[in-house]
């Protein structure tokens, strides 16, 4: 299968052609915020990090910030910092412009305050919204698709309906030479044998055991119940009782293929296949992971209905059951509630969620983008200081 | 008979799912692989939810998708709502080890 992206100059291909303001500290997404209200075709995200992080914390959150500007479907990025926060902008700019796209840093500090940073900043992006525009799509090959997959406000739909159907279209992706990304290693305790069977080798199998054991062991160390967090009060409403019966659902969005390696958070796939990242099971902070960790698109199930969206990626919702999908039209964009209905199997949903992600990677906006839904949250593994 | 629809995973299980609302003294038949059983339900059961296919004791593993999702916290007859009054998940339980 093939589809018109726009290929960058580290050969990357994105499926989007956005303007990124990056804002590496919560003291500048105000800034950023208002210069893309003022240049069309610039992208932002609001968040609260970039300052008083150390050692572990701060290089997953650095690699998140870069992720997010070396993703294929940003054409150029203007990075924003305030000036003396431990996230230097110009860092995290030099590391974005290693994959040859254009990049500008500016600090507030160095520009004397709000407005004439926003003057400054806005001049830039106009020229590379303009630059950006020229960019032809050209014919590419579905190998150099990375499709995230998640599940959020799941029911007891999920494991029957759209995920199986999301692990078929996940197969299908790894068929066309493509990756699939299983994330939200918490929503895979009590599943994880099943993942690690599939397991390349033992080096892959060892590690999908170590990231489950590391989870469970915070939920130890801190001695509280993860069952007081998750399921969610929704997950329980909707029929679900633990959270091992949550991973099993959630672990059929894996499908049947090989798994090829366990990654960190944010960070890029080094095969194609299935891959597993390790992150947490917080629909916006997993999302941001696969987003940072190159993936184009994302799949995300849900069974009690979200907006969910990304500034970046195109997120693909899919309903587990037809009420919520006919009650949360606004938000979802295909129903797999089909399947529980007996009007389609798991085979056919899976090819039309196929058939969706070509659209998509064609242009077709989700409903995510219509509502500009631009989430964003980093997992922080250690406290601020 | 079995006019609601259920789902019944594998023949391992030992709850199966309503896929419509379900009222109390109704006789479902579940069929699974191989598998066919006559449940009597006893209480409601909820769209998207658990009723036990068989007896389970208390502190006996409970079974769905072939898997263990829990253990009984209650002895659970045949035709009871399974969910989290009367099931326990087993893994993430830093609380148990704080005792």
């Amino acid at each position: 299968m093939q589809f018109w992206g726009y290929r960058r100059p580290d050969g990357r291909v994105g499926v989007r052609n956005h303007v990124l303001i990056l804002p590496t500290i919560t003291c500048a997404t105000q800034t950023a915020q208002r210069v893309t209200e003022l240049v069309s075709g610039t992208v932002t995200f609001i968040h609260q990090h970039g300052c008083a992080q150390v050692g572990t914390d701060y290089d997953q959150t650095a690699r998140t910030y870069a992720g997010m500007g070396m993703n294929p479907n940003v054409y150029g990025v203007i990075v924003l910092g305030l000036g003396c926060e431990t996230h230097q902008a110009h860092r995290i700019g030099d590391e974005i412009a290693k994959c040859g796209k254009p990049v500008e840093t500016i600090s507030i500090q160095d520009h004397g305050g709000t407005l004439q940073t926003i003057a400054e900043v806005s001049k830039i992006a106009v020229k590379m919204v303009q630059d950006a525009s020229m960019v032809q799509r050209e014919l590419c090959d579905f190998s150099e698709l990375i499709v995230g997959t998640e599940c959020g406000g799941s029911d007891a739909c999920s494991g029957l309906s759209a995920n199986p159907a999301v692990g078929r279209t996940s197969d299908l992706v790894v068929q066309q030479g493509g990756t699939a990304i299983l994330a939200e290693t918490t929503e895979l305790i009590g599943a994880e044998h099943l993942i690690a069977n599939r397991a390349a080798n033992d080096q892959v199998a060892k590690k999908a055991y170590a990231v489950i054991k590391m989870m469970e062991d915070r939920s130890i160390q801190m001695g509280v119940d993860i069952r007081t967090g998750n399921p969610s009060p929704g997950n329980i409403e909707g029929g679900l009782s633990s959270l091992e019966e949550k991973s099993l659902g959630a672990a059929t969005k894996s499908g049947t293929t090989r798994l090829e390696e366990v990654i960190d958070y944010a960070q890029v796939p080094t095969k194609k296949g299935l891959v597993w990242m390790d992150t947490p099971g917080h629909d916006i902070e997993q999302l941001t992971g696969m987003v940072a960790g190159g993936a184009q698109i994302v799949l995300f199930t849900s069974g009690r209905g979200t907006p969910t969206g990304s500034p970046i990626s195109p997120v693909i919702k899919i309903s587990t059951n037809t009420p919520m999908f006919e009650k949360m039209n606004d938000n979802m964009d295909l129903n797999a509630g089909t399947i529980v209905d007996g009007l389609e199997t798991v085979d056919e949903v899976g090819r039309r969620i196929m058939e969706e992600i070509q659209h998509v990677s064609n242009g077709k906006l989700t409903k995510a983008e219509i509502l500009k839904q631009h989430d964003f949250g980093i997992w922080r593994i250690g406290p601020t200081f | 008979m079995s006019e609601y629809k259920t789902l019944y995973l594998s023949r391992k299980d030992s709850v199966a799912v309503a896929l419509s609302e379900i009222p109390a003294n109704t006789s479902v038949v579940v069929k699974s692989d191989l598998v066919e059983l006559d449940v009597s339900i006893l209480e409601p059961i909820r769209f998207g939810h658990k009723f036990a296919v068989k007896v389970i004791k208390q502190g006996e593993d409970i079974i769905k998708y072939g898997e263990v999702i829990g253990a009984a916290s209650a002895f659970i007859p045949a035709g009871a709502h399974v969910h989290v009054h009367n099931l326990e998940g087993k893994r993430g339980r830093g609380d148990k080890i704080a005792e």
